[in-house]
């Protein structure tokens, strides 16, 4: 292994998937430092899954390559799989068996000896809060237990890298964050990349994003980067009681201020939602003083900057724009 | 060799395991007990010039319960899991293909074994109550039972293949019923229509595995058939092994 496979966990170049005339991903090119938890954003049919499914090894790309730990993903499929941990889409598990008994057969599939297996399952079912339905059959369990399952399934080996496609899928809200916290958590020691179309999962767990629509790579950075991209870094909201005019003049001359709309609000209020460039820092604070200068009075003052959902939106729409165009 | 010690230990859990494992058990020791009741009730109302394990072989009981056990046993072994998508953690594990293989068909040749042991166990209690072995004769019980281990390993294999094929049980089960039934009738056609000495003819022959039975059943073991069933049942296992290689490029 050369010095750039120590750097980088996972290294894909002009990966493309065909099933008949049908292209799922196109030509995907894109790399993943170790210890860095990527996301997989985009709707459905983008080509997320047939991405992961190369990475895990199970399907073989029509072109290109990809690279986990260094060993291709074709031809050393044998060392990929022993540095993944891999819980594909819909959770697929052996009904038939209870919960400690599949964490320590899959254990034992994954190449440890019976004492690690047994270790290692009761570590992960402490760690995914599985203890209570140790002794269950799975077939037995709620939708959000088996999910648990499946990520303590992933995490059992304590692989270098974990693939996961929609972790969160079917778990009541604290049962989310609880996974989402799990997640985080398991950044810098393992490498973790998600797969979800929930855009907020994403924002909230991963330092990346790669944003796949169509099968092409839409955009990839990391999240807070990625906002710039709509042209704006921040939206405030402010209340302020002032003569309109004089406010107006102050707004216009406010510095960085890209748009404003100002409606009026209750008593004699203006509600004024102003759109500043992606350059400029936090400006409430200049605001607050405009207010004071003038001899004001203000009740509101709320930053929003835009979500990936905003990101994601304008970025599909403006493919969808330029397909469009091209036709 | 502990991967698939595990994987086996997991197949012959899901045969053991579950309840459709017992009902394929129950199901043929029935039929293996009217069989072997018949055979008796036979021994005991006419006269007769055949061992007890070549009536057994000559008997439809036989041919009906190896034709129907093997797709029940095999049809679920791929096809089960490709339906329920635990293929995909299985074959994202670092297990290869082959052991994944080999482990499904040790699998149901040893569930296959344990269906048709009793009723060579039944054969050979009644041994100590026939002291004849002209009728019952232990060689021919234990070529008989290698002989039924030899044919039903074949007939494993092709289930493994019409599982491999297939997402569905019942097309996978059909398969290789299809493929079964073909090759069992090859083997009637050598035995009852009358030979032409074509080469056809010779060929059937040379891979009757009715002729193959039958001398098993005497106590004949011969090495010509065995190397047949051998190679067939790896050929088989060798186009099932092309099958899960082939899903990788779909």
């Amino acid at each position: 292994m050369g010095d750039e496979s120590k750097e980088w966990m996972i290294e894909v170049k002009g990966l493309t998937k065909r099933y008949g005339d049908f292209e799922a991903i196109s030509n995907l090119n894109f790399t993943v430092k170790r210890g860095e938890i990527l996301g997989l954003l985009g709707p459905n049919g983008a080509g997320k899954s047939t991405t992961l499914r190369i990475l895990s090894t199970f399907l073989a790309a029509t072109s290109g390559t990809a690279r986990v730990a260094g060993f291709d993903v074709f031809d050393e499929s044998h060392e990929v799989r022993k540095r993944i941990g891999y819980m594909p889409e819909n959770n697929p598990l052996y009904y038939d068996m209870r919960v400690y008994e599949y964490l320590k057969y899959r254990g034992r599939l994954k190449g440890l000896d019976a004492r690690q297996s047994r270790d290692r399952a009761e570590t992960v079912m402490k760690e995914c809060d599985l203890e209570d339905v140790r002794r269950k059959m799975i077939r037995q369990l709620s939708l959000g237990y088996r999910q648990r399952v499946g990520l303590a399934d992933a995490l059992l080996s304590e692989p270098e890298l974990i693939i996961l496609d929609e972790p969160t899928l079917g778990l009541d809200p604290n049962q989310v964050r609880a996974a989402r916290q799990l997640i985080k958590n398991l950044g810098g020691k393992h490498t973790v990349l998600i797969s979800s179309h929930i855009l907020h999962e994403i924002e909230m767990t991963c330092n990346r994003v790669l944003i796949l629509n169509q099968g092409k790579i839409l955009a990839s950075d990391d999240t807070t980067h990625l906002q710039s991209v709509m042209g704006q870094s921040s939206r405030v909201v402010a209340e302020i009681k002032a003569p309109l005019e004089d406010l107006k003049f102050s707004l216009k001359n406010f510095e960085g201020l890209l748009a404003v709309d100002i409606s009026a609000a209750e008593g004699e209020y203006y509600l004024c939602s102003l759109s500043f460039g992606a350059e400029t820092a936090d400006p409430r604070e200049e605001l607050y003083k405009m207010v004071v200068r003038n001899n004001w009075l203000l009740r509101e003052l709320t930053i929003s900057r835009p979500s990936l959902e905003d990101v994601f939106v304008h970025l599909t729409r403006k493919q969808q724009d330029e397909e469009e165009d091209e036709e | 060799m502990k991967v698939f010690k595990t994987l086996l230990r997991r197949e012959l859990g899901v045969c053991f395991g579950v309840l459709n494992g017992y009902v394929i058990v129950s199901a043929a020791l029935f039929l293996v007990g009217v069989c072997f009741y018949d055979l008796v009730y036979r021994l005991n109302n006419q006269p007769t010039d055949m061992t007890l394990t070549e009536m057994f072989f000559f008997s439809w009981y036989f041919w009906l319960i190896l034709l129907l056990s093997a797709p029940l046993i095999t049809m679920r072994t791929f096809a089960h899991e490709k339906s329920t998508g635990t293929y995909e953690i299985l074959m994202t594990a670092p297990v290869n293909d082959i052991q994944v293989l080999m482990s499904k068909f040790c699998g149901a040749l040893f569930f296959h074994a344990i269906i048709w042991l009793p009723v060579f166990i039944s054969m050979l209690l009644l041994r100590f109550y026939i002291n004849n072995p002209l009728v019952v004769n232990i060689t021919s019980i234990i070529t008989t039972y290698f002989a039924v281990l030899m044919v039903g390993a074949l007939y494993i294999s092709i289930g493994c293949f019409g599982s491999a094929l297939t997402r569905s049980q019942i097309v996978a089960g059909m398969v290789s019923f299809t493929l079964g039934m073909g090759i069992f009738m090859l083997s009637v056609n050598v035995l009852f229509v009358v030979p032409d000495p074509g080469p056809i003819s010779l060929i059937l022959a040379k891979i009757s595995l009715a002729d193959y039975m039958r001398d098993c059943s005497r106590g004949i073991l011969d090495s010509r058939p065995f190397i047949f069933l051998v190679t067939s049942t790896f050929l088989f296992l060798f186009l099932t092994w092309r099958v899960l290689e082939w899903r990788r490029w779909r």
